[in-house]
């Protein structure tokens, strides 16, 4: 469902990805797992479209979203890992502003906003503006979003951020849910390793721009004599605290700087 | 068409819902009206010029059309900044479609604001030389508002973020208001200065809308409708080549 090959990402001098290979298969909950600043982010980036890649394919259902971007866009849901809901519209609104982007004709449009927001328990809370929901209820409503257009393929950029622990269960009891239900391929990243190890079929660990495992959370464990997906993790990474590099927008911005210079 | 129609409709509902920026925008055009309207009225009247007010309320309309347009272009680091422009970026709607929306959007709250500060006017006391031309007014307010929500849309696709925003506000916005005749008549202006002018398309939309509501006209009517409708098209092709080029 999603191929990557020697995909690389450069900001000037800084190489944010760098030479990365995976495959996720159909159906499945593929887990991106790295420290801060390792290339989650940007890699998401170019697999929906918002960069593009300095090298490396990638294929999505079958095609390059580099060239074929607006169909590609048509085959995957995104939840941000910050919040992309306008607060100033209700939570129908956004749903229906999803839908006319999406091109999901009114009638269905209709149906399946009531539907996902019921399944989201969010139905009550329609008319009500995004900026008065609390954190849970705006995550809620970004993944009823992202499956507006029912898509093949659901990226989750650390969905869970800053829940609490209920909100955070609820979540994931819902995507897995859609993932066994409905066949939703998901990709995911996410800094709770209990997360991944309870929803992930496979794992692919990022450090410094490159992969440096990947397999499932029992293999990843085995290959590092661990008891737990957070030694592996640490293991793999190291313990060390690394200063986090500079995301994509602000290396542009310290790319124009150097240019007016 | 339908990408178009709701993202022109947000804009709309924002506009709508944001109450008390409604009132705090009302703030400068009133103060432009009342303060150099009424202040600046007696010289402005020795000087057989006619009423200050009557000549500064075409003016204020089109400074408030300017202001309004323009920003809501540059609100796009809004979108950035809170994460909704992600939202649209990865929909698949071409990003020229993206960019018309949220353009045209911008451009009819402009154009709303516009037509609350000339209900102002009307109420301290300006008054057009006739309800007929009305219309007219309306469709330079409404150019105005393309041109400057195009430039608006082109910046805020350059700028990633608020610091820039001071600078194109004293150097760019700022000029653009005082150069084009809003506050002093074109006539008789030392070389430079009228040659400044002429290149400040706001020029062109207050001179537009003092021929609509007073009958006085610099340029003419035919070459303010001209000149905008070129400056718009320029503005909203660049408008919508920056936007295209965002990457996040």
């Amino acid at each position: 469902m999603i191929r990557v090959q020697n995909l690389v990402k450069t900001f000037g001098e800084f190489t944010a990805v760098n030479d990365i290979s995976f495959e996720v298969r159909e159906g499945e909950i593929f887990a991106f797992l790295g420290p801060n600043g390792a290339g989650k982010t940007t890699t998401i980036k170019m697999l929906t479209t918002l960069l593009k890649p300095a090298s490396g394919e990638i294929e999505l259902d079958g095609l390059n979203p580099v060239v074929q971007s607006n169909e590609a866009r048509k085959r995957f849901g995104i939840v941000f890992q910050d919040p992309s809901l306008d607060g100033e519209l209700t939570a129908y609104e956004n749903m229906e502003l999803h839908g006319v982007l999406y091109h999901v004709p009114r009638k269905i449009r209709n149906e399946r906003i009531e539907r996902l927001l019921k399944l989201f328990e969010l139905w009550d809370r329609r008319n009500t503006r995004v900026k008065e929901f609390s954190g849970g209820m705006k995550r809620r409503l970004e993944i009823a979003r992202g499956l507006l257009h029912t898509p093949k393929i659901l990226f989750l950029d650390e969905p869970t951020l800053g829940l609490d622990p209920q909100s955070r269960n609820q979540l994931w009891t819902h995507v897995k849910h859609l993932n066994e239900t409905e066949r939703v391929t998901v990709f995911l990243t996410t800094h709770y390793m209990d997360e991944a190890d309870r929803v992930a079929h496979r794992i692919a660990i990022i450090d410094h721009g490159k992969i440096v495992a990947q397999g499932s959370p029992a293999e990843l464990k085995e290959q590092t004599s661990t008891e737990s997906l957070e030694e592996a993790f640490l293991a793999l990474t190291g313990s060390t605290i690394r200063d986090e590099k500079a995301g994509s927008i602000d290396q542009m911005r310290q790319m124009a700087k150097m240019w007016r210079r | 068409m339908g990408a178009v129609y709701i993202l022109w409709l947000r804009e709309l509902k924002r506009y709508v819902r944001s109450r008390v920026q409604i009132l705090a925008s009302l703030g400068q055009p009133l103060l432009y009206l009342l303060v150099l309207g009424f202040g600046l009225g007696p010289v402005f009247q020795q000087s057989g010029n006619g009423s200050y007010l009557q000549f500064i309320a075409p003016g204020v309309i089109g400074m408030t059309v300017l202001f309004t347009s323009i920003f809501s272009g540059i609100g796009l680091l809004w979108d950035r900044q809170f994460g909704f422009l992600k939202e649209t970026l990865v929909a698949p709607v071409p990003r020229t479609t993206i960019m018309i929306g949220r353009t045209l959007g911008g451009a009819t709250v402009a154009m709303l604001q516009g037509t609350l500060v000339l209900a102002v006017c009307l109420i301290a006391g300006f008054r057009p030389v006739s309800l007929a031309s009305i219309p007219l007014a309306f469709l330079f307010m409404a150019l105005t508002a393309v041109v400057f929500a195009g430039l608006g849309t082109a910046i805020g696709s350059a700028l990633q973020d608020m610091q820039g925003f001071q600078l194109v506000m004293n150097f760019l916005v700022m000029p653009i208001f005082f150069l084009s005749g809003a506050l002093f008549p074109l006539t008789n202006l030392p070389k430079v200065l009228g040659a400044v002018t002429k290149l400040d398309p706001l020029s062109y939309g207050v001179d537009g809308l003092r021929s609509a509501l007073l009958g006085v006209s610099h340029y003419g009517v035919a070459v303010d409708i001209l000149v905008l409708c070129v400056t718009a098209t320029i503005f909203m092709a660049l408008g919508g080549y920056m936007f295209s080029k965002i990457q996040l």
